[in-house]
């Protein structure tokens, strides 16, 4: 490495899959990979508040106790107020996006950790999901009645062509947006982080008189990381805040 | 490992397959979206079957609990306040009857007093008119006595002047007229 350019900082390398546990199904890789792992750990962390919530104990609640319930409420109260009362029945499934996404966000904002939800094909997996979980329910719940979501109320007749045309394509660009929102997101904050970071293992690197300017760079790294610890759970907020605004789509069709 | 992904790296530049960005490298999505549906799975189905359930029963039971317990600290409370309320009244009612016993007392005194002096007054009334009856005949005697005393004097005065003794039934008659 040469000393004038500093040490190589790389700042897509974090975001890099590698097997752990190599396993091939026919010919596919299906290795367990630092990604798979990731997931296995925020859904271990997940159940284990989850889980500590569930016990119950005495009637004063604990620290972590207080955490599944706050969640607990928190999410009862989106899905609520988003969906309805109707919509409860799909309270396990945000609550499980909700903690599945921030718990992922929060332990790879752990320095040398991997964050799962950097990867565009889990988040893309999570708003298919819940697409498919729209458009399925929609059509059981009101059959054709559910094609209502696209012809809005109350529109003259003469642009409710170009207005269907535009309900569809933001309907079927649903999840593009609401898995890309999340994955830029994360990526942009790791990146930027990792770049910070990068500057003040450089200015330190290259000697003493720019050591003391390394102080600049690392508390704008300070400053990013508790914005990225904000992000994480705006992040989380906003995916489980807009499953539930799809839900209710699907729950009443014509009702907006 | 490292040369692994180094081989990966070389090849994402040559091949369609791979890529440089690590997130768009579409050689791991199977394993990805294997081990996502497997965690994400397996946290719906612990989540809706086993915590959620039972962390809704725990806050239900706590909200029931503490909605019981206020409203036994209410029932407490209304029973306090009756009792507060019932001692209230029997002191009210204490005072009361303290108040017309004292009413009573005095009534009693002031009329016994007022009999007293009553009796007192008409005794005195009595005496004042025995004392009275008893000066009045103190007063006619003297009287008496007076016409007397001026009989004789005017029967002297008349036997002085005329020389002769006055005749007592006409100086009786002249003293009775001035008198």
């Amino acid at each position: 490495m040469a000393s004038e350019s500093g040490p190589a900082i790389n700042p897509i390398e974090q975001f890099s899959i590698h097997p752990v546990v190599p396993i091939s199904i026919a010919g596919h890789d299906f290795s367990l990979t630092n990604s798979g792992l990731y997931m296995l750990l925020a859904v271990a962390v997940s159940c284990l508040i989850a889980a500590i919530g569930a016990r119950g104990g005495s009637g004063v609640p604990g620290r972590l106790q207080s955490l599944a319930e706050m969640g607990y409420e928190f999410i009862a109260g989106m899905v609520r107020s988003a969906a309805g009362e109707h919509g409860m029945r799909f309270f396990p499934l945000v609550f499980s996006i909700f903690f599945f996404i921030l718990i992922c966000n929060v332990v790879g904002l752990v320095p040398y950790t991997f964050t799962v939800t950097s990867q565009i094909v889990i988040t893309a997996a999570l708003a298919l999901l819940v697409f498919f979980t729209v458009v399925i329910i929609g059509i059981a719940e009101h059959g054709m009645g559910f094609f209502k979501l696209f012809v809005p109320s109350g529109v003259p007749i003469y642009i409710l062509p170009l207005v269907v045309a535009i309900e569809i394509i933001s309907f079927l660009s649903r999840p593009l947006s609401h898995s890309v929102r999340l994955f830029a997101n994360m990526l942009a904050g790791h990146i930027t982080l990792n770049v910070f970071g990068g500057f003040v293992v450089m200015l330190l690197g290259a000697g003493a008189a720019t050591g003391v300017l390394a102080i600049l760079p690392f508390a704008m790294t300070i400053g990013l990381y508790a914005l990225e610890l904000l992000v994480a759970f705006l992040q989380a907020y906003v995916f489980a805040m807009l499953t539930c605004m799809y839900l209710n789509d699907a729950l009443h069709p014509g009702g907006h | 490992m490292a040369q692994l992904e180094k081989t990966n790296t070389e090849v994402g530049k040559e091949g369609g397959n791979h890529s440089n960005f690590p997130p768009f490298d579409t050689s791991t999505f199977p394993s990805q979206i294997l081990w996502f549906i497997i965690a994400f799975g397996f946290l719906y189905w612990f989540m809706s079957k086993r915590a959620l359930p039972q962390i809704g029963k725990v806050i239900e039971d706590r909200k029931a609990r503490i909605a019981r317990d206020l409203d036994d600290a209410t029932a407490m409370q209304q029973k306090a306040d009756a009792a507060a309320a019932a001692h209230e009244k029997t002191l009210a009612e204490a005072r009361a009857n303290a108040q017309a016993l004292a009413q009573a007392a005095r009534d009693h005194a002031t009329a016994e007093t007022d009999a007293r002096r009553k009796t007192a007054d008409a005794e005195i009334a009595a005496k004042i008119a025995e004392a009275e009856k008893q000066i009045g005949a103190t007063r006619k005697q003297a009287m008496s006595n007076v016409a007397d005393i001026a009989r004789d004097a005017a029967g002297a005065i008349v036997e002085r002047l005329g020389g002769r003794p006055a005749d007592p039934a006409a100086v009786k008659a002249a003293v009775d007229r001035v008198a």
